[in-house]
Formats: C-alpha cells, sequence, structure tokens
C-alpha cells in the first residue's frame, strides 16, 4: 500500500465540512486613494489600478497608482509633520498614539484578518491567529518604548533619523506594515509607507485606524503602487532613512542606489533557512515542526525552512511521514477556518514557484507531491516535498518562496552546520534535538540571524527578528529594533 | 657619533602571521611628513588582498570559538608589546606625522590606552548589546552579538597609528577578522604593530596588513565577496560612496564614521556584529 492510498484509508472517514469566513465583513469599497497628510485623495495622474483575490482571481478593488509626483506629496507631508509636530511631540504623547493604534487593531482584528485574507491568499486561521494579533502586539510593544528611549542603551536622548521611507512585502501585508511603522514612529520619525503592489488593502485599512487614532496629518503616510513607486520613494532626496523587506535582488539594487546619499538603510532580505534534524528529536513535533516551516503562508516566507537537513539514521522514517502528513494538508478556500494551505499571492509567483520545481525534476531529484484537489480558478501550487536533493541542485540554493521543501540528508554535526551555511544567505534556522549541549553547540555555529530550537516560524515584538550575510542588515523588534531609526 | 651604519627595515606585509613581499614583488617610496626618504615599503597587489581575505576567513571561526576573556588577554597582550617599544612607535609617528617628540609620545599613549579599552570590551560586549526577550508563549529567547566575520578596513590616512589601532581593534575585539589597508602615506606605524601583533598570541590571519596604493587596493577589498563588512572611513567621501556602492554586491555592513565620532561611542563595536536570537522550547 502507497503512503497515498495509506493516509486515505485510515483519513478517508474524516471530511470536514466547509466553515468560511464571510468575506462581507472585509466591508471592501470599490476604490482606494492614497493617504497622505493625513486624508485620502486620488494620484496626481489619476492612474489607478485593480487588486484581485488570488484564490479567484476576481478584483477585489481599484487601488491608487502614486508615481513620482505623489511620492513627493508624501514625503513633503512627512517631513512638514516631522519639523512642525512630530519632532516636538513627548514621547509619552507618542507612546499614546501607539498604544490607540495597538487596541483599534485589536477591536477591528476580524475585518483586517478578512481583508488580509482575501487580498493575500493566505488561510483565515493564520490571518486571525497570526498576522493581525502579532501587528497589535508589535504596536503595543513598541508603544512602551516612545518614552523611555534614554534607557534603551544608545546614550540619553537620542534623536530620531527624520523622514522613513519604508518599503514592504506582500507576504505578511500588515504585520510588515506593524514592522516598520511601530519602532520608526516611537523613535520620533514620520512615515511614508508602500505596501506591495498585490496587497494594498489591510495597509489602507490602517490608515484608516491612523485616522480614527487621530495621529497628527502627515506623521504616517501610506501610498500605493508598483515597484516605480518604491523606486521614486528610495531616490527621493529628502528622505532619510529607507527600510526595505523582500528579495536580495532588489535589496542589492537599493544598497547601491543609496550607497552615495546620506541615507540610513535597513534591507531584511531573502533565505534558504536549514531545518536540522537530529536523530533524536521526538518525531511527532519534528514533523510539524517541518510542516509548519515550509508550508505556513504557502512558505511565502523569507525564513522559511526551506531546507531540511536531516541526520542520515532517521531520514527514511522522516521522509515517509513527511510525505504521509503533506498529504493530510488541506489546500483549497483561504477564507474556510480548516484550511492550511492557502493561494498563491500572484501569477507571476506561481509562475516562479513551478519554474523552480521543474528544475528540481530535470537535475534529478525525487518528488512528493500532494494529490490533494486544486481549485479550478485562482493560483494555485500543492504542497510538494522533493528528496534526494544535493546542494548544488537550483532548488536547494535558490528561494523558492512557495510550498515546496528540499530535503538533504547529513552524518555529523559538523557536517549539518557546514551545510546550513553553506549558503549566501542567513536569515533563519531551526535545530531538532533533544540534547541542550548540542543544540547550543549547532546554534553557535549557524550563521543566521534566527534559530529556532524544537520550534520554527516564532515571532514575537520582544524578539529582534533579521539576517545575516546577504539576508541584510538590521533587525525588527526588540530594544534591537529601534536602532534602525534613530541616529547612533 | 658612531660610524656604525645601521641596519634598516625591511616594510612587509602581514597576512596569515607572516610577513611576505608583496606577491607582485613591488613597492614604493615612503616619505617621512618632511619629505626625506623613509623607506621602500611593499606595494600590495590584488592577489595579496584576495590571500588576507582568505587568511581572515579561515582565520575566524577560531578567533570568534576562542573565550571572550582569551580574546581580551591577546589584545592586552598587544598593549604590552606596544608599552615596551613604545619610543619605535613614537619614533615613526614622529616622522609620518610630523610631529614633535612630545606629541609623537601622547599620541602613543593614546593609542596604547585604545588598546587596553577594547581588551576590557571582549568579555562585556555580549551583555551590553546582548540579553534575554521576554516572549508571549513558553520559550527562552536570547540574542547575542556576533561578528559579521570578515571586515575590510581602509585606514585613515592621517591618524598613523591611533586611526589604525580604533579601525582594526573595534573588529577584531567583538570577534571578527579583518584585513587592513594601511595609510597610503604613512603606513610604517601600523606595519610596526602589525609586527607586534606576532609577539602577542595573536592567531595567525586575525589581523592581516597590506600597504599600498589606497586606489588601487580598496575596490578590490570593496568587491571581494568574501569579505563581510568594510570600513571606508580613510576614504574622501566621493570615492567613499563609490567603494560603498562596490559593497552592495555582496551586501556588506559598510561603516562611514560620523563628523565627531567620540572615542567613547559603541558605534564602532556595533558596525559589524550581527544580532543572532535564539529561541528554545521551555517544557517538562
Amino acid at each position: 500500500m502507497s503512503d497515498r492510498q495509506l493516509a486515505n484509508s485510515q483519513l478517508g472517514s474524516l471530511e470536514y465540512d466547509p466553515a468560511p469566513e464571510s468575506a462581507a465583513i472585509a466591508k471592501l469599497k470599490p476604490s482606494y486613494g492614497l493617504f497622505i497628510d493625513g486624508k485620502f485623495s486620488e494620484a496626481e495622474g489619476g492612474a489607478q489600478f485593480a487588486t484581485v483575490n488570488p484564490a479567484n482571481e476576481e478584483q477585489l478593488s481599484m487601488v491608487a497608482q502614486a508615481d513620482a509626483v505623489d511620492v513627493d506629496r508624501a514625503v513633503s507631508s512627512a517631513r512638514r509633520a516631522y519639523d512642525k509636530v512630530w519632532s516636538k511631540t513627548t514621547g509619552a504623547q507618542r507612546s499614546k498614539y501607539l498604544f490607540r493604534i495597538a487596541r483599534l487593531i485589536q477591536e477591528r482584528s476580524r475585518e483586517l484578518a478578512v481583508v488580509e485574507t482575501l487580498d493575500n491568499g493566505k488561510p483565515i486561521r493564520e490571518s486571525r491567529d497570526v498576522d493581525i494579533p502579532l501587528a497589535a502586539a508589535h504596536f503595543f510593544y513598541y508603544a512602551g518604548w516612545a518614552d523611555k528611549l534614554d534607557h534603551a542603551g544608545f546614550g540619553v536622548n537620542p534623536k530620531p533619523l527624520g523622514v522613513a521611507g519604508q518599503i514592504i512585502p506582500w507576504n505578511f501585508p500588515l504585520l510588515m506594515a506593524a514592522w516598520k511603522l511601530a519602532p520608526a514612529l516611537a523613535a520620533g520619525n514620520t512615515c511614508v509607507l508602500k505596501p506591495a503592489e498585490t496587497t494594498p488593502l489591510s495597509a489602507l485599512v490602517l490608515a484608516e485606524i491612523v485616522e480614527q487614532a487621530e495621529l497628527p496629518p502627515g506623521v504616517v503616510n501610506i501610498i500605493t503602487g508598483d515597484g516605480s513607486t518604491g523606486a521614486a520613494l528610495v531616490d527621493h532626496n529628502d528622505v532619510d532613512k529607507i527600510a526595505f523587506t523582500g528579495s536580495t535582488e532588489v535589496g542589492r539594487m537599493i544598497q547601491q542606489r543609496t550607497a552615495a546619499s546620506h541615507k540610513h538603510l535597513t534591507l531584511e532580505l531573502g533565505g534558504k533557512g536549514a531545518n536540522i534534524v537530529f536523530d533524536d528529536a521526538p518525531i511527532d513535533e519534528m514533523i510539524e515542526g517541518i510542516i509548519d516551516g515550509i508550508f505556513f503562508n504557502q512558505g511565502h516566507v523569507c525564513c522559511a525552512g526551506s531546507r531540511l537537513l536531516v541526520q542520515e539514521s532517521v531520514a527514511d522514517e522522516v521522509l515517509r511521514r513527511l510525505v504521509r502528513r503533506v498529504e493530510q494538508l488541506r489546500v483549497g478556500d483561504p477564507l474556510d477556518k480548516n484550511t492550511d494551505v492557502g493561494a498563491i499571492n500572484s501569477a507571476a509567483q506561481l509562475l516562479r514557484i513551478r519554474e523552480l520545481t521543474d528544475f528540481g525534476v530535470s537535475e534529478g531529484a525525487t518528488r512528493y507531491t500532494s494529490s490533494c484537489e486544486l481549485p479550478q480558478k485562482g493560483y494555485w501550487f500543492a504542497p510538494t516535498v522533493f528528496a534526494d536533493v544535493s546542494q548544488s541542485h537550483r532548488i536547494a540554493r535558490e528561494e523558492i518562496f512557495g510550498p515546496v521543501l528540499s530535503v538533504l540528508t547529513f552524518r555529523t554535526p559538523e557536517e549539518a552546520v557546514a551545510k546550513a551555511n553553506n549558503t549566501n544567505y542567513g536569515l533563519a534556522c531551526g535545530v531538532w534535538s533533544e540534547k541542550g549541549s548540542r543544540t547550543l553547540w549547532v546554534a553557535e555555529r549557524l550563521r543566521a540571524g534566527v534559530i529556532w530550537a524544537n520550534t520554527y516560524n516564532r515571532f514575537d515584538p520582544t524578539s529582534p527578528f533579521g539576517g545575516m550575510r546577504e539576508s541584510g542588515f538590521g533587525r525588527e523588534g526588540g530594544r534591537h529594533g529601534l536602532e534602525a531609526y534613530l541616529n547612533v | 657619533m658612531s660610524d656604525r651604519l645601521d641596519v634598516r627595515k625591511t616594510y612587509k606585509l602581514l597576512i596569515n602571521g607572516a610577513f611576505p613581499r608583496s606577491e607582485s614583488g613591488r613597492s614604493y617610496e615612503v616619505t617621512a611628513a618632511k619629505g626625506e626618504f623613509l623607506a621602500n615599503v611593499a606595494q600590495g597587489s590584488r592577489k595579496d588582498i584576495r590571500d588576507a581575505v582568505t587568511a581572515a576567513r579561515s582565520a575566524q571561526a577560531k578567533w570568534w570559538n576562542a573565550t571572550a576573556y582569551n580574546r581580551g588577554q591577546v589584545i592586552y597582550r598587544l598593549a604590552e608589546m606596544a608599552e615596551s617599544r613604545r619610543d619605535e612607535l613614537a619614533e615613526h609617528v614622529a616622522l609620518s606625522e610630523g610631529v614633535n617628540a612630545r606629541t609623537s609620545q601622547k599620541t602613543v599613549s593614546a593609542s596604547i590606552d585604545r588598546m587596553v579599552w577594547y581588551a576590557g570590551w571582549t568579555d562585556k560586549i555580549a551583555q551590553v548589546l546582548g540579553g534575554t526577550n521576554p516572549v508571549a508563549g513558553p520559550f527562552f529567547n536570547f540574542s547575542i552579538p556576533v561578528p559579521s566575520g570578515v571586515v575590510g578596513v581602509i585606514c585613515v590616512q592621517e591618524s598613523s597609528l591611533v586611526g589604525f589601532v580604533d579601525a582594526v581593534l573595534a573588529p577584531i575585539c567583538v570577534g571578527n577578522t579583518v584585513v587592513a589597508l594601511a595609510s597610503e602615506t604613512r603606513p610604517t606605524p601600523a606595519v610596526l604593530l602589525g609586527e607586534m601583533t606576532s609577539s602577542s598570541d595573536f592567531p595567525s590571519g586575525v589581523l592581516n596588513i597590506v600597504t599600498g596604493i589606497t586606489s588601487e587596493l580598496a575596490p578590490v577589498l570593496a568587491a571581494h565577496e568574501d569579505v563581510d563588512g568594510l570600513d571606508v572611513s580613510g576614504l574622501a567621501p566621493e570615492v567613499a560612496d563609490e567603494m560603498a556602492a562596490l559593497a552592495a554586491g555582496s551586501i556588506k555592513r559598510v561603516y562611514r564614521p560620523h563628523q565627531k565620532e567620540l572615542e567613547s561611542s559603541l558605534r564602532r563595536l556595533r558596525a559589524f556584529v550581527e544580532t543572532s536570537t535564539v529561541w528554545h522550547t521551555i517544557g517538562q
């Protein structure tokens, strides 16, 4: 009996009825403008583009396409707000504004979760339980720092940088907005935030929240658009700081473009995280951890555990159980509360995942793909595991940013460390073992900004997150996250 | 006056604990501040830079895996060596910088005091920059500063000794290894200090010093893919811009000094450390 048959025979009776969340909760408007100087306005040129639901390719709303003129309006508004208001606002007051935002996110959490799932394609279970609560928590955490900066370890009375231009990706739209805005505002900067082209909506709801919190106009500006909008923001002369989360390719370009400027820069870029499994690891937790490490958010996670390094002695068993577990993942309607894996965020991303997985096959790896049924419309990719992967394979070297796991093996801890570090990236790694001393020995040697031991993909506002090497520089979260927005 | 002819020294590179002439066989003439001939100093090549980076990379894990206490002892030992050979250093500072004996002695004192300052940092920086994080869940979560890896330092041109000490010991004391491009016009104090590291228990490759023409060598260091961080203090702003753009090719950390960097600032120490955060489950 094959694993698939085995899984079906054991679990065939466990069918779940659909339990969809209502899309109406999102209260989406037919169109959204740019949030500049405390007001929504159309783009200067009147340009708009559609944002679609990746789960069914239906249009959700129209949003404004900001061009260089709009970017200039937003930056000027942020500059005015910085000079006239925000730099004169006490830390205690900034703190209270941020607490208000945190509370408003909590109050509108259900709406935000549905908006996020509609626009991004991620399962409602994740947007409801991870993205939105963490976004609120992030504002809560940094709210408390705003009036305590003297004690943050950067000397007395550390100064903000000024106007921060912040460019965020589509994988955790609201959470990334929170990671950028909360520390920047706490430190006393004003912001121009550009959400990703394919996921602008939750940031626009956040703009409404900023209005409801009655932040002074111009302190937070949110402008939608494509890569050209981001480029105009990066190149704008009156921006003091660029914070970017996205691909290493774009990050490199931004570093080059800002090298000859006064602009401060932090980059949170790609990764090819190794999840290292030793033979003494508790197998049930470990299998769940591997699954969570790569299939959380459809693998659209820069810190995803996309390379599984498993000790040879348990490799066969781990692979067998992994394949069986993958077969059980429920793929489908992101709004269904029982869904484990949602839609791929865009057609372009789906194409990239397909291209790279094709290389996996042509380069000789063994492919296991879930036999799950995929919806007819929308962008979908069935969870996939590659075995017999070697280090030179493209699927072991390049970030796929999708639900695709590459499995490699090792014999000794030294070999595990060497293989884990054999990448230009350095964002995150996992270590699974019951032996604490070995876990710490490995952790000490991994070149990664975040190391999860016997867990994976955990995030917390108090915990610094960010990469080494070509995964970027600067930290988000914790006391360390303030450094990115202070002139210290 | 004695009619004995003095034995003059050849000023060579420091790569992987050895003192090679440049593999290119080239040298260039260095004059004292007042114009007289001082030395023919080895003129490093692109290949010398690459060799130095290789040496620094091989030495890095060993240096970082040494205990912080041990790293402090090694750097303190350098201060001892410098103190015992202070007249020699002072003579070269005086010649290079064109200052009188009194001033040069003060410079040497200041540089030795900087060494002691850095020696003391090795086992304190983790407590100052790191800590535990109270995450909302059953995890023990801590952050520690770890070295970026291999740091390329383009040393300031004017301050031949203090500037050099600050630029190389800041990254070294937090666990990096360094390839330093010494001041082009005033390299000899750096070369002397490099010699002293070999009697200070510095493991080979922790500090590598290349002398030569800055405009020729800086781009090689800035673009080298196996260099993790770059200190461009020694370059004019426009050139520093160019090097910073080259450094972006492999997402290097780039340190540019503030106009008035305070001696006690931690900025230099923070420039080439990474925060590594570990989550560990707590359970029975």
